[in-house]
């Protein structure tokens, strides 16, 4: 039995045209939106067959009544179920970089432009194998997470979501296909190995003196996330007796700043664990505070430092292509 | 299982009271027709659930819950013996509706409940088809639906809003089922087997009559059957409806005599009166129609007729369901005025050895005169002059139970008057019978309503001839001398006059519900479409028409539906009005573009509205985000006005 409503439900699917990745606000309109009786809607049907059975066979004039308002019931829900999810709109929202292997979460934005609620809407995609229920109530929104675990550095798409609906009779299961054009970038797993001591000069001027060297000390400022715990002033931190105020991290000026060039030749291995190790080293760098630039066959990103130039660093690593 | 069961599918602990409304409501009717030990176990079974639920609910141990199957299931093999009674698949439902409860894991389990409860819904109708039965299953079937939607609901949501919910499912679909249950091609039952018959043994007149049989239904305010009469009323004594016609007596009973089932020799005279007659199910085979019937059709309702030589109409079967007959009666008529000599002598028999007064009071009339109607006249003149009372409570006869009657007692009810009259006048050598039935009726709001209390029985004699003339003994009893039990009963009844006036009232909305809800028949939707218009409605022609009908409905449901929604805020609401206004004006005012950021546009591109433009952004933005007392909506409406 249900074999067969399974095989239906999958040639009605055959028939409907994929779907593509929309870029802007999604809305649902009546095209995409898909509707089919679920296996507690055939059991109701049979029933209120079983009724009318019952009905002629013992001449019950209210039986009949009976049996066809359910029927009209099952009629009337099923325009409920539609409107359920009929004018639902969804925006993409940005989405944060991160690295191979962690989970990304898809943010979108899912509207409700109705006084009505919508509940009991179902998102299954992504990961997570369980779809996520949401109720949404009148003219609200809702931020949606879809998280999908990362394999691969590069562009991760947003995969294709699917929304349905049982509300009200759960006779009838509606559903949308929903894929808005959402992308998130994926750098590279990182792979921590011992940053390269020696860095080859490139032109003479500035030549990184080395792990070992001292800067000046420049002052104190207030620790951001990105900052490295190995600057921390912990001492200043330790008499502190109450944790409100926030850490301080000792900030080094002065001339001799020390620079280090990432460089593919630098590595070895086959390509992607090269990839990770001088992703590993970008984020080693950056937390040095060291100035760094990358150098991979065909790019060439100079010397800098600071989250932004982390970003356009990992980016490139992200997204490099070794030319065969 | 529950290991396996997806969170969005697991059974939400704010649906558990809602599914055991479910049961009670569907359930707790059943009660008045289901062993107690069933009906115990159930509220039982509900009880437990309810207090399991307050302290966290669990899944009943599989032990526990095999027992009571078991024991449940053995139980209601003992109590209905052959098990083909519906009222053991009723038992069987409501056992395994309540144990279900004790193992609601996901919301499958709770569909199951729900859609079992739908079923049992319908089972209520086997009992009652009244208003009151409908007006309880349509608030069943809202609790019903309610706890469906709970399923698929937001927990946080209240019971409240999800009956209101409900109710506006029903009421959507109330066309719907109105227009199916119109157009619906009706199929005439039954497809398997005839309903039981023990569901109908209502009261009602029996086939053998013997004193005190017809007094118990004076009593009775049941409602034997209602009668429309279309071109003229009858006169009140035209009134006597007939029922079984009995001849023979065995010194206590009478019961049915010599009868062969051919049409009377009936002799019509004067213009029939045309009547519709809605008979309540009586579970006998007699249609009370009013004398006198000619041959009646052969089959009307779905039942096939047949009347015998003593002008008595039955069906093939007996009644168990109301039925509505139209029948054309001739109060004016002759029956068999050449009777046979059989049926002479069967309606002179008298047993041997009994009433010897009376026979011999009977004999000596003989001497002053040998007409039949005269006969009968010294007989009815015998009871009004001889001190005879009408009584409910008669003193028990004896051995010689007209003797007593006529001598003794002289008292009695109107079973006692007619087996007294024919006892004479067979005595007399003149045939007589006596005929059971119901005489008068109360007109009630476009109707006639005879209740099992105006059950009666009375006399016919053969005069040679003229037929069949009808005597009713009871009528010569003179009003004074009715005795205080009937005056009481009288009394009794007519004692609140508002009373009267509203049960009245009820009946006749009762009359009107079972003439055009449940007696919406195959034959009735006929004439209802030929009245349409439709010219011999087939399923064809019904089908479209319903399907049609249906269609516009839905379209129209859809607009309704689908209309677009209100905006909801009233500050954001003017100001859609404002951009509307501007937009005429020829000023774009695209949705993502703020008040203030529109009216600093405006100061450039339209200077002549810019001002009013920015007073009416200030007022919406201090409406909508503005924290302290936000401007009213008769300021807002007044700015809008001047933009």
């Amino acid at each position: 039995m249900s074999s067969i409503l399974t095989s239906m439900r999958q040639r009605w699917l055959r028939r409907i045209r994929v779907p593509h990745p929309c870029a802007g606000t999604i809305r649902l309109h009546p095209r995409r939106v898909y509707i089919f009786p679920t296996y507690a809607g055939l059991f109701y049907t049979l029933t209120i067959f079983a009724m009318f059975l019952v009905s002629i066979n013992y001449n019950l004039a209210l039986g009949h009544a009976l049996v066809f308002l359910l029927f009209s019931l099952g009629l009337v829900g099923m325009l409920h179920t539609c409107r359920n999810l009929l004018g639902l709109e969804i925006d993409a929202l940005e989405n944060m970089p991160l690295h191979a292997g962690e989970t990304a979460h898809f943010c979108l934005r899912v509207r409700n432009t109705r006084a009505r609620p919508r509940p009991g809407l179902e998102w299954s995609g992504g990961s997570h194998p369980e779809p996520q229920v949401m109720h949404l109530a009148p003219e609200a929104d809702t931020i949606l997470r879809i998280a999908v675990v990362t394999k691969h550095r590069g562009w991760l798409a947003l995969p294709i979501l699917k929304v349905s609906s049982r509300y009200p009779l759960g006779i009838l299961l509606t559903w949308a296909y929903v894929w808005p054009d959402a992308r998130c970038l994926v750098y590279p797993h990182p792979r921590f190995t011992p940053l390269p001591d020696a860095v080859e000069s490139d032109g003479g001027e500035g030549v990184a003196s080395g792990r070992d060297g001292h800067d000046d000390f420049a002052g104190l400022r207030e620790r951001q996330p990105a900052d490295s715990l190995r600057h921390v002033a912990w001492r200043i931190a330790a008499r502190e007796t109450n944790n409100a105020r926030p850490l301080l991290v000792k900030c080094f000026s002065g001339g001799a700043t020390r620079q280090l060039w990432l460089d593919w030749r630098m590595t070895e291995g086959y390509a992607e664990l090269r990839v990770s190790t001088l992703t590993g080293w970008v984020l080693m760098a950056e937390e040095e505070g060291l100035e760094y630039g990358l150098r991979l066959p065909g790019l060439e990103i100079p010397l800098d430092r600071g989250t932004s130039h982390r970003h356009v660093c990992l980016q490139a690593l992200a997204l490099f292509r070794e030319m065969a | 299982m529950t290991a396996s069961t997806p969170y969005a599918q697991v059974l939400r602990h704010a649906s558990l009271p809602w599914l055991l409304a479910v049961v009670f409501v569907t359930a707790a009717p059943h009660a008045l027709h289901q062993p107690v030990w069933l009906v115990t176990a159930a509220a039982g079974v509900l009880a437990a659930v309810l207090w399991q639920w307050r302290r966290g609910y669990k899944v009943t141990q599989p032990w526990l819950k095999i027992l009571l199957v078991s024991g449940g299931l053995v139980g209601i093999l003992l109590h209905y013996r052959p098990l083909i009674d519906y009222e053991a698949g009723i038992a069987l439902l409501i056992l395994m509706l309540a144990l279900k409860l004790l193992e609601l894991k996901s919301r499958r389990d709770a569909v199951i409940v729900v859609t079992l409860a739908h079923f049992l819904l319908l089972t209520h109708f086997f009992y009652s088809q009244s208003i009151v039965t409908a007006a309880w299953l349509v608030l069943g079937l809202l609790v019903v639906i309610a706890a469906l939607v709970r399923l698929y609901e937001d927990p946080e949501r209240p019971g409240v809003a999800l009956l209101v919910h409900a109710s506006r499912l029903l009421v959507q679909a109330m066309p719907f089922m109105v227009l199916l249950y119109l157009f619906f091609p009706r199929i005439n039952g039954p497809l398997w087997g005839l309903p039981q018959e023990k569901l109908i043994a209502r009261t009602g007149l029996t086939d053998s009559i013997n004193p005190g049989s017809i007094a118990e239904l004076a009593m009775n305010d049941e409602i034997a059957f209602r009668v429309q009469f279309h071109n003229q009323v009858p006169l009140p004594r035209q009134l006597y409806w007939r029922g079984p016609v009995m001849g023979f007596y065995d010194g206590m009973a009478w019961r049915g005599g010599y009868s062969v089932n051919i049409p009377p020799e009936l002799e019509r005279r004067g213009n029939p009166i045309i009547y519709t007659l809605t008979l309540e199910p009586h579970n006998q085979n007699w249609i009370l129609a009013m004398e006198m019937t000619p041959r009646p059709p052969e089959v009307e309702d779905g039942m096939r007729m047949r009347i015998n030589n003593a002008g008595v109409l039955t069906s093939f079967q007996p009644i168990t369901s109301r039925k509505r007959f139209t029948f054309a009666s001739y109060p004016d008529y002759r029956l068999d005025a050449q009777a046979s000599t059989t049926m002479r002598r069967t309606n002179l028999q008298l047993p041997r050895g009994l009433n010897p007064r009376a026979s011999a009071l009977a004999k000596g009339w003989l001497g002053e005169t040998r007409d039949p109607r005269q006969l009968a006249n010294r007989a009815v003149a015998w009871f009004r002059q001889g001190g005879f009372r009408y009584t409910l409570e008669p003193q028990v006869l004896g051995q010689h139970a007209v003797d007593d009657f006529l001598f003794e007692t002289r008292g009695g009810f109107c079973e006692h008057y007619a087996s007294a009259f024919v006892w004479l006048m067979r005595a007399a050598g003149v045939p007589a019978r006596i005929v059971a039935g119901y005489h008068g009726g109360e007109f009630n709001a476009g109707y006639f309503v005879v209740r099992q209390s105006d059950a009666h029985a009375w006399a016919e004699i053969w005069v040679e001839n003229e037929g069949w003339l009808r005597v009713d003994p009871t009528a010569a009893v003179p009003p004074e001398m009715t005795d205080e039990s009937v005056r009481n009963l009288a009394a009794a009844t007519q004692s609140d006059d508002w009373l009267i006036a509203l049960r009245n009232r009820w009946e006749a909305i009762g009359n009107h519900w079972n003439q055009w809800v449940l007696g919406y028949n195959p034959a009735q939707q006929y004439d209802f479409l030929s009245a349409l218009g439709l010219r011999k409605p087939t399923w064809r022609s019904l089908s479209a028409v319903l399907i049609m009908s249906m269609t516009l409905c839905l379209l129209l449901l859809v607009a309704w539906v689908f209309r677009p929604g209100r905006e909801t805020d009233p500050a954001r609401r003017i100001w859609r009005q404002a951009c509307r206004r501007l937009e005429k004006y020829g000023i774009v005012c695209p949705p993502w573009e703020s008040p203030h950021a529109l009216s600093r546009r405006l100061e450039t591109e339209a200077p002549h509205v810019a001002p009013a433009v920015r007073r009416l952004a200030t007022l919406v933005c201090a409406a909508r985000y503005g924290n302290g007392n936000p401007p009213a909506n008769a300021v807002l409406r007044a700015a809008l006005k001047s933009v």
